[in-house]
């Protein structure tokens, strides 16, 4: 477990010890959707890259104060000069704020490559299907130049088994959390997911299943009164301390819908024979982020499903500030919920999280309300 | 049919005859809502459509467009933004939200704003080539109407078009065809879409030129204007009425060139516009300006819908929709963006930029900052940037904006004297 915290504790001098020692290159990313199989798969190192929580000063030069913090600290890291270790930097499409901040850092961030991954925005059509293939190859050709690399059809498939191994994990360790809460304290099963973004994967994968096997052993043991079951519901989670306040409040997260969480684990690659068509299969198939289309009921469905089948008590919606696709969701997501009589509460974060008072205060009476 | 409705046809039909004699926008534009409004009586369908969406298969397809950011505007530019935005926020979206999404959701609740709410829609075509927001808010409506909802996905063009792009948008072309096919149950008339690609073209070419009238010193009319005159190109693109507005409008502008009638009657410093109007201040700004002796001549806001042409394939315009409909000036790098700002400068020859930091609009906005830095490295001249939003004024600080303006102008006059 202090492996986990290590990493987390500062990313970019893990990051950069790991390029030091096994001599890869390091690739950065942003947001669940890249494709870093791809990355892995041409032997670099995939790095996710989140917002920090430190003061934003240098960003400000950039973007407007109406920009998330995941946007502004991300680019606030990359002029603070703490990404000059990294050999390039992938954008996603995702949201308008991500997409510009592709732009802002093409124009201003130099020394590293860059390369936008433009997927399809509506993922349920045909064409769609061909389109995310068709980027999927064009990233592939684009990393192998950028990278002076080849991605052979067995590396993909190494990439596909070792991403599935480890998500696979991680959705077992969700799993005990749920089944047994007292296993694993919340900030410690946030520690082991973020970490796996950002480590080497081939330790993580190699690690994991001793995680798992720890937990399996602590089942049944030292369990005291279970507090009341909660699922944390929006996009990126840069707070590890809002699962030890919930805890302290009485409750307890046994599952979420986060990029940070389910939404990265969730949807295995299926073997259908080509690495490329597996990939593309999961991006599809993965649970959809609201900046992406998959339907107009499917979030409301799946968030109702888990909380049904986690038999939460619940939900805590915890919304980065500025992020539009998660706000503009949540009236109809909140309604669901309502309508299926399932109680909820809404955290909205700047780049920092409120006063542990004012936090624990909220937490506490929503938990006693539930 | 019943008595009653036919009686309403005929009656809607004369007075819609009535008004089509006359040629002034406001005629026009009430002719189309009236035509909207009425469009279930007619037998035709209605389809909200965004703003950069392709509306000339609606045109062919005799489908009414309906603009909910069109409406947005009015509702600002009637100030009503404020209240409704109040009753978004009150059904739970973030005060932080587009206010244009903001107001026309509240408004499809309790058909309030200007024109009492929009006709209720048949379909919706929501073309992400502006944002992403256009989406989620086409989910709310698609959710709250109950409609058939159709996305046309435009990839964003960080540093170009790719092939594989151009090649989803061309494929989803045929699916919108068999989209409205489907809803509008008849086939689409290929011919005719041929000859509104053409008209659509034409009111494009017409409007680019009204804009280029105000390369002429004086300028014959100013942003503000252009904001008014927008209306069309937006909303009936691909119609004769667009094409016959604008020729008028151009005829005009040209006489005023040549007998040298301006915007504002002593113009002295030339400026630039930036983003999307603040809609409930344009009389208000537009004064401000003036009061320095300083036209607005051109705009990056209103040049949008005919930004395109030159990917346009005048015999063969389905097709090159695609590339037309991505490359638009919101679907575009900021550096891309720079080089356009950086050629109105040259154009327009204007002494100053004037930026709307909008925080109703990130694609927009985000990025202005550096487009500012460019322009102003590259050309030298200051730029002044506004912190407000398109339509709800609690974003507006009047005394504020003032200073800022009267402080912006002293600069330009030192500097051109």
């Amino acid at each position: 477990m202090t492996e986990f915290h290590d990493a987390l504790k500062d990313p970019a001098a893990y990051g950069k010890r790991l390029k030091e020692e096994s001599g890869r290159k390091v690739v950065g990313y942003f947001c669940s959707y890249t494709p870093e199989e791809m990355i892995y798969a041409a032997g670099a190192h995939p790095f996710r890259l989140f917002g920090t929580g430190d003061g934003i000063h240098l960003a400000d030069a950039h973007f407007q104060s109406y920009c998330c913090s995941l946007v502004r600290g991300a680019l606030e890291g990359a002029l603070a000069g703490r990404f000059d270790f990294l050999d390039g930097v992938v954008f996603p499409h995702t949201c308008d704020s991500i997409q510009r901040l592709s732009d802002v850092w093409r124009v201003n961030m130099h020394g590293h490559f860059h390369l936008d991954v433009v997927l399809p925005v509506k993922l349920n059509t045909e064409s769609a299907k061909t389109y995310m293939t068709d980027v999927l190859e064009k990233f592939r050709s684009d990393l192998e130049i950028k990278l002076g690399a080849s991605i052979s059809e067995d590396d993909l498939k190494k990439a596909v088994r070792t991403f599935n191994d480890i998500r696979g994990s991680l959705k077992r360790l969700y799993e005990l959390k749920s089944e047994n809460p007292g296993v694993v304290s919340g900030a410690d099963l946030y520690a082991v997911v973020k970490a796996s973004m950002i480590m080497d994967r081939d330790r993580v994968v190699r690690v994991l299943p001793g995680v798992i096997r720890e937990l399996e052993k602590r089942r049944g043991t030292g369990e005291g009164e279970e507090g009341k079951r909660l699922v944390l519901a929006g996009g990126i989670c840069n707070h590890p301390d809002v699962y030890r306040v919930i805890e302290e409040a009485g409750g307890v997260v046994v599952w979420d819908d986060l990029c940070t969480g389910s939404r990265y684990f969730e949807g295995l690659m299926e073997g259908s024979g080509s690495a490329i068509a597996d990939l593309a299969g999961h991006y599809l198939a993965r649970p959809v982020c609201p900046a992406k289309h998959s339907g107009l009921y499917s979030r409301a469905e799946r968030l109702v499903e888990i909380v049904k089948e986690k038999r939460a008590a619940g939900v805590v919606f915890f919304f980065l500030k500025f992020c539009d696709p998660h706000a503009f969701d949540y009236p109809y997501l909140k309604k669901a919920l309502d309508e299926a009589g399932i109680p909820s509460m809404v955290l909205e974060v700047e780049d920092r999280l409120p006063s542990e008072v004012q936090l624990m205060t909220r937490f506490e009476t929503f938990v006693h309300m539930i | 049919m019943p008595q009653v409705l036919l009686y309403l046809l005929a009656k809607v039909k004369k007075l819609i005859l009535h008004l089509k004699k006359q040629k002034k926008m406001k005629e026009i534009m009430t002719v189309y809502y009236m035509e909207a409004k009425s469009a279930g009586v007619g037998g035709r369908k209605v389809a909200w459509i965004t703003s950069g969406g392709p509306v000339e298969p609606l045109i062919a397809m005799d489908v009414i467009p309906v603009y909910p950011e069109n409406h947005g505007a009015m509702i600002g530019a009637s100030k009503m933004g404020v209240g409704l935005c109040e009753t978004a926020e009150s059904m739970g979206y973030s005060p932080d939200l587009c206010s244009y999404a903001r107001s026309d959701i509240a408004c499809a609740t309790v058909n309030g704003g200007p024109i009492g709410g929009l006709p209720r829609p048949d379909m919706l075509v929501c073309c992400n080539n502006i944002c992403g927001t256009v989406l989620k808010w086409y989910e709310v409506q698609a959710r709250y109407f109950d409609v058939p909802l159709f996305i046309l996905d435009t990839p964003f063009c960080h540093v170009g078009f790719a092939e594989e792009a151009k090649r989803y948008v061309r494929k989803q072309l045929d699916e919108y065809i068999n989209f409205l096919e489907k809803v509008c149950r008849k086939k689409m008339d290929h011919d005719r879409m041929k000859e509104v690609g053409k008209l659509s073209l034409e009111g494009q070419r017409l409007w680019q030129a009204v804009l280029d009238t105000t390369a002429n010193r004086p300028a014959p009319m100013s942003a503000f204007d252009a904001f008014y005159h927008l209306a069309l190109i937006v909303t009936l693109r691909g119609t004769p009425v667009v094409v016959e507005y604008y020729a008028q409008l151009l005829a005009k502008m040209k006489d005023r060139v040549v007998k040298g009638i301006g915007a504002v009657p002593n113009e002295k410093y030339r400026l630039l516009w930036d983003n999307i109007p603040i809609w409930p201040r344009t009389r208000w700004l537009s004064q401000k300006f003036a009061a320095h002796d300083a036209c607005l001549v051109a705009d990056t806001y209103t040049s949008a819908w005919c930004g395109t042409m030159k990917y346009i394939d005048e015999n063969n315009f389905f097709d090159s929709m695609a590339e037309a409909y991505t490359r638009i000036y919101l679907n575009i790098g900021v550096d891309e963006m720079s080089r356009i700002v950086v050629g109105m400068v040259d154009k327009y020859q204007v002494d100053g930029i004037v930026m709307h930091s909008n925080r109703s609009c990130k694609p927009y906005s985000l990025g202005q900052y550096d487009i500012q830095r460019i322009v102003e490295k590259e050309r030298g001249i200051p730029s002044l940037m506004i912190e407000a939003d398109m339509v709800d004024e609690r974003s507006f600080s009047e005394s504020q904006v003032a200073t800022r303006i009267d402080a912006f102008m002293e600069v330009i006059k030192q500097r051109k004297s």
